[in-house]
């Protein structure tokens, strides 16, 4: 069994000695025509032993209060129905976050808007719907806090509370003071919701007092751990399996009610019972991303080098939440300037409380660091591009440490040459075509990079397969594919000839997909397996690995060239491997950067944008599936573009309701609104950053590209838009009066 | 969803006197379906009209077409005599939903589906139309779908379609037929209701009446345009809609009929506007007046308070990309 901690840098990968040929080609995902076919379980397709019931979460109607009692007659008395549970202590009130050891429990009160109190089981969906319609439930309404605006005021700084804790280099204030040129600006950016395509859904099986869970989650032992201290059963009594999941976004990065609810259900009815929260409870049932605003400050001298370069926020949360959008970490090390301030305050919201979604912390933070650079560059009469080479670091300032590998000039200036950056206009509302003006921005992206514990274990079977079973997940974004790549390569095999098992919490204990760490953990964590099977078949070939060459299913070394079949046909060789994160990570900064270039058109009658061209070059390590890869770029740049023109889950400040509950009035992109996406990933291999040398890229995209709309936006029309999303009314507001 | 019973209609008599007391027609079901999965429609009884023969479009003796309620909307967006005589009707059909939608949607249905307001929508909330005497939830609330025309202080909603629009500015009549086996003709301004005290009734339909076509007169003259502002390229509904068609002769307006979607809680449309501008040249000073006029007693919301001026300057623009006058 191989262990490695990325104590030191790597010197030779495996993935450099492999000769397969198969790493980083652009293949077609290993299970794509089965999903595109329908022929992969969903969470709420897997089929079951028993006759399966239905239920139906039962959501509070009002946002804030106490629950004084249930009245279930009504509902219990309705066609199909086997039974209203609201009488268990342990049901959930909302989804449990990445790192909660438990889900929140117990239906006397109202946290928010939309949780759930308990659950109705039919024979049908539809039963069970109407009947969790006809629970009457009695409230006690308390003074939530709902508005945001007056929240604000009373937010209290959170020091080192936070995930990136307060951290201030020099004076700030002094050098704004002194600077010839400041700009002191907030941004705002609302509440998101992940709306993955799959909602969550869960099918719970009892046998005697074990529990397995079919769902779709992120991170299966995570999620193994939580459900059963929520439900209070022995670690070894529940099982969680979820091998394919339609989108995960970090919403699906803890443990959904719908598992407990399900489990509950089920052991009450004595028969499995399948739960899907639907898209209107979705909304509320799991967490959002904050609300957040953003006090940029940047101070230049006169050649247009930062002095100053700070970001103080407010989010929100509910009450007793640990969780807070960290809204600076892609900011800290992003540019120059010897006077930082990164500082975050919180306020209360009775509302959904906040969690991870998509690149939590860049999402939203290098909007407003992005925005504000735009603003500088023009005050001081330079190209944006420009303007950021100029400050770009030597160092992290903020933490006093190197970078890793960072091409962020790299990405700045590849990117300018495909776009056709000199074809920006200087000033605003100098190109238009018809009614439409033209204006071109840009903005860089960056989103850090982390590693976690995963192992994994491979098999050679008799016959050659090769098996990968570890318990990460694959939420969409390729895992299957490039871990299949990773055991190919290294092993001189096929990628027909690998069989990769994810997202069951009795296989070997990985992350699971999050915090775009999955490829480089578990990858890591085959690859050290791999690496073990190679010794294994050297030693069975009578050779050393370094006179062992393997292709094709063939281990060749000298004149010898055996099929890995015969070297196992009488003992299956199995290896484990383990990748530890060590000094690496605390020695340097490492993260995945890009830079973003946008075209837009916006209507001089009505404000509308439309998209027109995008390009996107990135730097971030080794890149293991040049589709899976450009598939992952473009999935995060199109929602960038809707978080930044559209995407806004609004409360109604009176009843802390989302009021704009369904994927009709939350506004994502569609597909006439997303032109063709330019993407190109520069090459890179960084050493500090795990065994692959790769860097994470799921959730590099959506950092930033919403800024460069904005710029672009602002270039087009001299429209300036401090809160997201840049609605057409928001733009509307700041046109020339004169029509088309 | 709550039980409820369902049956087939043979023909077009049978659908109505099985849709007596409590019945409602169902053809395409893409909003009715949507609106029963969340209870806030619970019909007792659903009367399937999907296989009825009202799939035809027919020539009319004096030039006109007429539609059959069970037209789809993607048919009658591609129908040749709709997209060469009617191409404001076609651009507003497919301006509207997908394509998988408008695969299903019925000519009848899009004119009576109901409106978006979130509140409505909600079962939770007050909803003087979902639950009359209940409180309108987008009076102070979020607004900004809502309409500027023609409200009042018991509803601010909007009718959503696309289609109603164009066939408002086209004048088209209803043909009905009721369970006495009766038949009556119902010109489109005539069928939808302002929302007043009783914003739960939306038209002038009567239980058991039955849309079985929908008769555009011959073509006005002139030139069409549908021009839909929305808050993304495709599949949203309009915050401003404009339906126009307009004929300039000899430097002059002799004809414009111009309706509105996004505005009102029907397909606005405002004679004294069009008025105003048939025998003025087009120009901006003409359109200023029209848009004036279209927009003296519009009155917002707080989130909706963008909608006079938006739809001032998509009417204006839309005038000018069809009649000229452009300085």
């Amino acid at each position: 069994m191989s262990e490695y901690k990325m104590d030191q840098p790597v010197g030779a990968s495996p993935l450099d000695r492999g000769v397969q040929g198969i790493i980083g080609e652009p293949l077609n995902r290993v299970e794509g025509r089965r999903k595109v076919a329908g022929d992969v379980p969903y969470a709420a397709d897997h089929k079951v032993e028993g006759k399966l019931a239905v239920g139906v979460a039962i959501c509070s109607t009002i946002g804030f209060g106490r629950v004084k009692g249930f009245d279930t007659s009504k509902a219990e008395a309705m066609p199909g129905v086997l039974a209203a549970i609201v009488d268990d202590p342990r049901i959930p009130r909302e989804t449990a976050g990445f790192s909660d050891e438990k889900l929140v429990t117990g239906n006397d009160r109202v946290d928010s808007y939309g949780q759930s109190l308990g659950v109705v089981v039919a024979e049908t969906f539809e039963q069970a719907r109407a009947a969790a319609n006809a629970v009457k439930v009695e409230y006690d309404p308390g003074e939530g806090r709902f508005d945001a605006g007056a929240g604000r005021g009373g937010a209290r700084p959170l020091g080192d509370e936070g995930m990136v804790p307060d951290t201030t280099v020099g004076d700030i204030d002094a050098a704004m003071a002194s600077a010839p040129h400041t700009l002191d600006r907030t941004y705002e950016t609302p509440s998101h919701a992940h709306a993955a395509m799959e909602p969550h859904a869960a099918i719970a099986v009892w046998e005697g007092d074990s529990l397995t869970v079919y769902t779709s989650i992120q991170i299966t032992s995570g999620a193994k751990k939580k459900l059963v201290n929520t439900l209070g059963l022995g670690s070894d009594k529940a099982r969680i399996v979820s091998p394919y999941i339609g989108g995960g976004f970090g919403g699906k990065g803890g443990l959904g009610t719908e598992c407990v609810l399900a489990a509950i259900a089920a052991k009450r009815i004595g028969r499995p019972v399948k739960l899907v929260i639907t898209r209107q409870q979705l909304f509320h049932l799991v967490y959002r991303r904050s609300d957040t605003v953003q006090r940029m400050r940047l101070a230049c001298d006169a050649d247009g080098r930062l002095t100053a370069f700070g970001q103080d926020s407010i989010v929100s949360q509910n009450d007793g939440r640990p969780f807070y959008e960290p809204v600076p970490l892609g900011s800290l090390a992003l540019y120059a300037g010897a006077n930082r301030s990164f500082t975050t305050k919180a306020y209360t919201l009775n509302i959904p409380h906040c969690g991870s979604v998509r690149a939590p912390g860049e999402a939203v933070g290098i909007l407003g660091v992005e925005c504000a650079m735009d603003e500088m560059a023009e005050q001081l009469g330079m190209d944006p591009v420009e303007f950021r080479k100029l400050n770009e670091p030597e160092k992290d300032l903020t933490r006093n440490r190197p970078f890793s590998e960072r091409q962020l000039v790299q990405c700045m200036e590849e990117g300018a040459r495909r776009f056709g950056w000199e074809r920006r206009n200087a000033k605003p509302l100098q190109e238009r075509e018809g009614e439409w003006w033209i204006g071109r921005g840009m903005a860089a992206a960056i989103r850090v990079n982390m590693l976690t514990n995963a192992q994994a274990r491979l098999r050679i079977e008799p016959g050659g397969k090769v098996v990968v079973e570890t318990d990460m997940t694959d939420i969409g974004t390729g895992s299957y594919t490039i871990l299949s790549q990773i055991a190919g390569e290294i092993l001189g095999m096929p990628i027909e000839s690998v069989e990769v098992r994810l997202g069951d919490s009795l296989f070997p204990a990985a992350f699971g997909s999050g915090g775009s760490m999955g490829a480089a953990s578990s990858g890591s964590a085959v690859a050290l397996a791999a690496e073990d099977a190679v010794a294994e078949l050297a030693a069975r070939m009578g050779t050393s690995v370094k006179d062992l060459t393997l292709k094709d299913g063939h281990a060749i070394a000298g004149n010898r060239r055996v099929p890995v079949g015969d070297l196992v046909a009488q003992k299956t060789i199995e290896t484990t491997g383990t990748i530890k994160p060590g000094a690496m990570a605390k020695q340097y900064d490492q993260a995945a950067y890009g830079a973003h270039f946008v075209e837009v058109a916006v209507s001089g009658v009505t404000g509308e944008t439309r998209i027109r061209k995008v390009t996107s070059v990135f730097a971030a390590g080794r890149i293991l599936n040049a589709k899976t890869a450009r598939s992952q770029a473009i999935g995060g740049i199109i929602w960038g573009i809707g978080e930044a023109l559209t995407e806004e889950a609004v409360t109604d400040p009176r009843y802390g309701n989302f009021a704009n509950n369904d994927l009709a009035e939350y506004h994502v992109p569609v597909h006439a609104d997303i032109p063709h996406l330019d993407v190109t990933f520069l090459p890179e291999l960084d050493d500090k950053t795990n065994p692959l040398k790769i860097k994470g890229i799921g959730e590099l995209g959506i950092a930033g590209i919403g800024a460069a709309v904005n710029n672009a936006i602002y270039n087009a029309t001299g429209v300036r838009v401090y809160e997201f999303p840049i609605t057409l009314d928001k733009v509307l507001a700041g046109l020339p009066a004169e029509a088309a | 969803m709550r039980e409820f019973q369902f049956a087939r209609a043979a023909d077009p008599a049978g659908a109505c006197s099985a849709a007596a007391g409590a019945g409602r027609f169902i053809a395409g079901g893409t909003n009715l379906l949507d609106l029963m999965k969340l209870e806030i429609e619970r019909p007792e009884k659903l009367v399937d009209i999907s296989r009825l023969p009202l799939d035809e479009v027919e020539e009319t003796p004096e030039g006109g077409l007429r539609i059959g309620a069970l037209v789809p909307n993607a048919d009658l967006a591609a129908h040749a005599a709709v997209r060469m005589r009617y191409p404001v009707l076609s651009r507003a059909l497919l301006a509207g939903a997908s394509g998988q939608l408008r695969n299903k949607a019925s000519t009848g249905g899009n004119l009576l589906q109901r409106t978006r307001c979130y509140y409505f929508y909600d079962t939770a909330m007050p909803c003087n139309k979902r639950d009359p005497g209940s409180g309108c939830g987008a009076i102070g609330g979020f607004n900004r779908i809502h309409a500027i025309l023609g409200a009042s202080d018991k509803c601010i909603a909007t009718h959503p379609s696309d289609m109603a629009v164009a066939m408002r500015a086209l004048d088209a009549q209803v043909e009905t037929l009721k369970g006495d086996g009766s038949t009556r003709s119902i010109a489109i301004s005539e069928l939808y209701r302002l929302p007043g005290d009783t914003p739960e009734i939306e038209n002038v339909l009567e239980q058991g009446e039955l849309i079985t076509h929908v008769v555009l007169p011959p073509p006005p003259p002139g030139r069409h345009a549908y021009r839909k502002v929305r808050d993304r390229a495709s599949y949203a509904f309009a915050l401003v809609s404009v339906a126009a068609i307009v004929a300039v002769e000899d430097g002059r307006i002799t004809s414009a009929r111009l309706a509105f979607g996004g505005l009102a809680h029907m397909p606005w449309r405002d004679p004294a506007v069009e008025d105003l501008l048939v025998g003025q040249a087009p120009g901006e000073e003409a359109f200023r007046r029209a848009a004036d006029k279209l927009l003296e007693n519009a009155r917002g919301y707080g989130g909706n308070d963008f909608k006079i001026p938006l739809a001032r300057r998509t009417l204006m623009a839309t005038l000018h990309d069809i009649a000229g006058g452009r300085a």
